[in-house]
């Protein structure tokens, strides 16, 4: 039988229509904005001023802080501006406006296609090169990738697992690239073993890939220490405490970390970055953007410099149809609707959905009728009806707190599967915020 | 069969006696002596419990004023100045008169004033809303319009407008409880005295971005250019951050600043009509529908 998570999930339509589209290299832009606030942590403080030149893959933005990371020019041309730039969600961020004049490269970086298997670095160096290439995790948070590599000393990881359940309905970009490019994400996965002393690689794949999984075993056949783990259909597999679940049958207890359980789980996008990082030192520039919906008349998987409009990359995926109503950055499980579509792209930008009116409806709201799907559904066991009612009345953050609201991944499991058609994740979601706030302005016991 | 009926009356009288005397021991034994000015100064607040006070509600309000030795920090904002002084007297205390206070809504951004650019199609609160993007419109500060502030009003002294998309203070309902100001997820109200014949001069806008992207969202917004503080002679007026504020203890109502502002952020309140013969400038017309 095949491997999947214990608590929870739902089952969506996968809805993989780009899934045999081709990996594009989208056609160069005249401008980019390259956003400081591309990770998780302080925004980077840029190190460019206007008017400077800068090439392709050089250091724009250094870290402001631990959680934080270097940003690199993706093309080359002129700085124009560093201002405040509204992002998907309206909320303005510096950026760094960068007209493109020709592709010329940074020094020292291999843009050759050949792939390198020899690994000499120790693991010090790998940390550092994976920091200094701006490395962020590309399943949606966008962790910096050097700060998992490198766990605290009283923490022992024990093995890597490799993310590539793609598990939100209509996203394709780790399915093309595991078709695609193999060998490298496995090499990216033996970097990172490498760097955190272990011996064990597993990669999870969801059933509804074979053409990747096929690939991927082909390709591991060279790495005794990995291992293809072919895992059932189920959202949401790919969060990560559901994926260590999944394929090492561990769970991560509330309140402490992945790296608890001994798993270090990096996305297959972000193995594959840690291999041209540290084999190639390129730095993380562009990433695989799939564009896709039932409206659009063609589906795409485009390798998109970071920094482009994604009016742009709709633009040149055929533009918007007409009966459009809703551009969504990521899956529709748990992707944000796009306010502003002029707003660029970031490292972990996924995919750009887009919903026609009557796929975006939302179904009228109606009691609750104590049916209990939403508990069954939480993958971390929560009982979202209790939270939703908890928030509604407002100020009871104590109880939130003892109902472990701050546990919630946010996977909009509960809100899927209501029949009474309750938001539950959006109430849940800014109860959650407020009682982060709550724990983190308390003092820390010693 | 009578015998039988007298017999269950009997036992049944004799039952309820006995509990009668042990739950009367009961509570003499454990009576809890309440000091008697506390049902007293409940008697006297409003009993609206609507927690403006920072108490759990008017019993509470009521215990710990009567415990406390002075009325500091105790002030009832819907009962107001008389009610507080009724209930220093029941405590035989002295009380200093405070200024009455009135909600205030900081934003002007109505449909015609600021233009939408996106819909939203959520549920319909603003604290959901604000937990997902920074609103429908170029501007991340102002008023979102789905009426948390409503929903939390017990007063029924404001509520969203439909024309206009955004909140409205009824100011003779409202007893600047500060309910409001709790829900606002963008923390555009702001309770400010209500002043000399309940006339107010106050920004209707707390925009921080600089004057060209505000500018760009909405066409009243507060540009932080700076104007008002350099023509207020009370020095009432800061500008923090690019958006001018008014300190309500130190404005004397002169009015300057409202001709002054460029965008017509800054909102007077119940002034009269300005004769146009003795002041030649153009009159400034009130927004009294935005308070």
């Amino acid at each position: 039988m095949k491997k999947t998570f214990r608590i929870g999930g739902v089952h969506p339509h996968d809805n993989k229509i780009s899934a045999g589209a081709a990996t594009e290299i989208f056609p160069p832009v005249e401008t980019v904005y390259v956003s400081m606030a591309q990770h998780l942590g302080a925004p980077a403080t840029p190190v460019v001023a206007v008017g400077d030149t800068v090439k392709a893959g050089q250091v724009i933005a250094e870290p402001a802080g631990f959680i934080s990371g270097f940003v690199h020019s993706p093309v080359s041309g002129t700085v124009k501006k560093v201002e405040p730039r509204a992002d998907i969600a309206g909320n303005m961020v510096p950026h760094v406006e960068i007209a493109v004049e020709g592709d010329e490269w940074a020094e020292g970086i291999d843009t050759t296609p050949d792939i390198i298997r020899d690994i000499p670095w120790t693991p010090e160096e790998i940390v550092e090169k994976v920091k200094k290439a701006g490395v962020v995790g590309l399943g949606g948070a966008s962790f910096p990738t050097h700060v998992k590599l490198a766990p605290p000393k009283d923490k022992k990881a024990e093995c890597v697992i490799l993310n590539g359940t793609e598990c939100e309905p209509y996203l394709t970009s780790d399915d093309r690239i595991m078709q695609e490019r193999p060998e490298e994400i496995l090499l990216g996965g033996v970097i990172m073993m490498k760097a955190l002393g272990v011996d064990r690689c597993y990669v999870g794949i969801e059933e509804n890939k074979p053409a990747a999984i096929a690939a991927m075993t082909k390709a591991a056949a060279a790495y005794s220490q990995v291992e293809i783990v072919t895992l059932k259909k189920r959202y949401p597999q790919g969060g990560e405490k559901q994926l260590i679940d999944a394929v090492i049958r561990r769970q991560v207890p509330s309140g402490a970390l992945p790296i608890d359980t001994g798993a270090v789980v990096q996305n297959v996008g972000t193995a594959l970055a840690v291999y041209e990082a540290v084999q190639k030192n390129r730095p993380l520039i562009d990433n695989v953007i799939t564009v896709t919906g039932r409206c659009m008349p063609v589906q795409h998987n485009y390798k998109v410099r970071i920094g482009t409009p994604m009016s742009k990359i709709l633009e040149v995926a055929g533009g918007l149809p007409a009966d459009a109503a809703k551009v969504i950055s990521g899956g529709p499980m748990m992707g944000r609707a796009v306010a502003n579509l002029d707003a660029a792209t970031v490292k972990a930008n996924g995919a750009i959905l887009v919903l026609t009116e009557k796929e975006t409806r939302r179904r009228p709201e109606s009691a609750c009728i104590r049916c209990s799907k939403c508990a069954s559904a939480c993958p971390m066991g929560l009982e979202p009806w209790l939270l939703n009612k908890l928030s509604r009345a407002g100020g009871r953050f104590d109880e939130l707190e003892q109902e472990r609201v701050f546990d919630c991944i946010e996977c909009g499991c509960c809100s899927f599967t209501c029949p009474a058609g309750i938001p539950l994740l959006d109430m849940i979601r800014p109860a959650k915020a407020e009682v982060l706030k709550i724990l983190r302005s308390r003092p820390k016991k010693q | 069969m009578t015998g039988t009926v007298l017999f269950t009356i009997a036992t049944l009288v004799a039952i309820g006696l006995l509990f009668a005397v042990v739950l009367y021991i009961v509570a003499q034994k454990f009576k809890v002596e309440e000091d008697p000015r506390i049902a007293v100064v409940e008697s006297i607040l409003p009993g609206a419990n609507c927690g403006g006070c920072g108490k759990a509600g008017c019993h509470a309000f009521a215990e710990g004023v009567v415990k406390a030795d002075g009325m500091d920090g105790f002030f009832c904002p819907v009962g107001g100045n008389p009610v507080m002084s009724k209930v220093a007297e029941a405590l035989g205390r002295a009380v200093e008169e405070k200024a009455p206070m009135v909600a205030a809504m900081r934003c002007n951004g109505s449909l015609a004033n600021r233009a939408r650019t996106n819909e939203y199609d959520g549920y319909a609160s603003c604290k959901v809303m604000a937990a997902l993007y920074s609103g429908d419109t170029g501007c991340r500060y102002g008023c979102l319009g789905k009426g948390d502030c409503e929903a939390a009003c017990q007063f029924d002294a404001i509520h969203v407008n439909p024309t206009t998309g955004i909140a409205e203070v009824n100011e003779d309902k409202c007893t600047a409880c500060g309910s409001c100001v709790k829900a606002c997820p963008k923390g555009i109200l702001e309770l400010r005295a209500k002043g000399f014949k309940n006339r107010r001069v106050f920004v209707s806008c707390i925009n921080r971005d600089k004057g060209a992207i505000t500018r760009k969202a909405c066409s009243v917004g507060c540009i932080g250019c700076g104007k008002c503080a350099k023509v207020c002679a009370f020095g009432a007026i800061t500008v923090e951050n690019n958006v001018a504020y008014i300190d309500f203890t130190k404005c004397k109502m002169c009015r300057k600043c409202v001709e002054e502002c460029p965008t017509h952020a800054i909102h007077e309140v119940n002034f009269p009509p300005k004769p146009p013969k003795v002041e030649p400038k153009p009159v400034e017309k009130p927004h009294e529908e935005n308070v």
